[in-house]
């Protein structure tokens, strides 16, 4: 039953942009090569693949939105990001060096067939919901789904 | 003389950094007819190491690479 398919999971949980580009390279790059690509946006990574709009339905829910917008143009470099300088810097320097921008990647990911789930507990107890999410997200998903994948991947990866 | 290939498609991919010419690969690959050949061409220095790793992975062909420059050509038939 747990064939070794080509399968390549990537687990997301870091909301940096640093960390999301390389999970999304990995995953782009294993669908180039014929991998099935899978990857679970859980905790921090669900800013990757959020609209953008303020979430929340409690006073706490909110004022985490407040301070943790998502959309996958806000992210900022695990470090240096210096309250969003560093993230400008890196922009800059991505595009200088001719970097594809980290929108433009997603949109690449999907359009070579990467999966993109979004773990439900973590949205829970942020309280973000479905549409919250960008609709590329095709399924909302518990643990025992991620790791069924992962069983059939041969590759598997928490950034 | 070295045999010349004649491809059925060229891709330029010069200028494109990683993932991208690995990416743009394997989405023309699908355009042109099993058997056939594409030429890709790249400036990004890891690609020699790349597009070689993804033709073994899909099982394509690689029938020659080769540097002129600073542009990297790659000849590679498509066998599925």
């Amino acid at each position: 039953m747990d064939e070794d398919k080509n399968k390549c999971t990537v687990v997301v949980f870091s909301g940096d942009m640093d960390k999301v580009f390389a999970a999304f390279t990995i995953a782009t790059t294993a669908a180039a090569m014929g991998m099935e690509s899978t990857m679970f946006f859980t905790f921090w990574g669900l800013n990757a693949v959020q609209k953008g709009n303020g979430t929340g339905t409690g006073f706490l829910g909110k004022m985490l939105s407040v301070m943790n917008r998502g959309g996958i143009d806000r992210l900022g470099p695990s470090k240096f990001n210096f309250g969003g300088i560093g993230r400008w810097v890196f922009k800059k320097m991505m595009k200088h060096h001719s970097v594809m921008s980290l929108p433009e990647l997603l949109e690449m990911a999907v359009d070579l067939g990467v999966k993109l789930h979004a773990c439900l507990t973590s949205m829970d107890v942020m309280e973000i919901t479905k549409d919250d999410l960008i609709p590329e997200v095709s399924d909302v998903v518990g643990a025992a789904t991620m790791l069924m994948e992962a069983q059939q991947s041969r590759v598997q990866f928490f950034i | 003389m070295m045999g010349e290939f004649s491809p059925e498609k060229t891709l330029d991919a010069k200028g494109l950094k990683c993932p991208m010419p690995v990416v743009k690969t394997s989405k023309e690959i699908k355009n042109i007819a099993v058997g056939s050949i594409l030429e890709v061409l790249t400036t990004d220095a890891g690609s020699m190491a790349d597009i070689t790793a993804w033709t073994k992975s899909t099982g394509n062909e690689l029938l020659k690479s080769e540097q002129e420059g600073d542009v990297f050509k790659f000849y590679i038939r498509r066998l599925r």
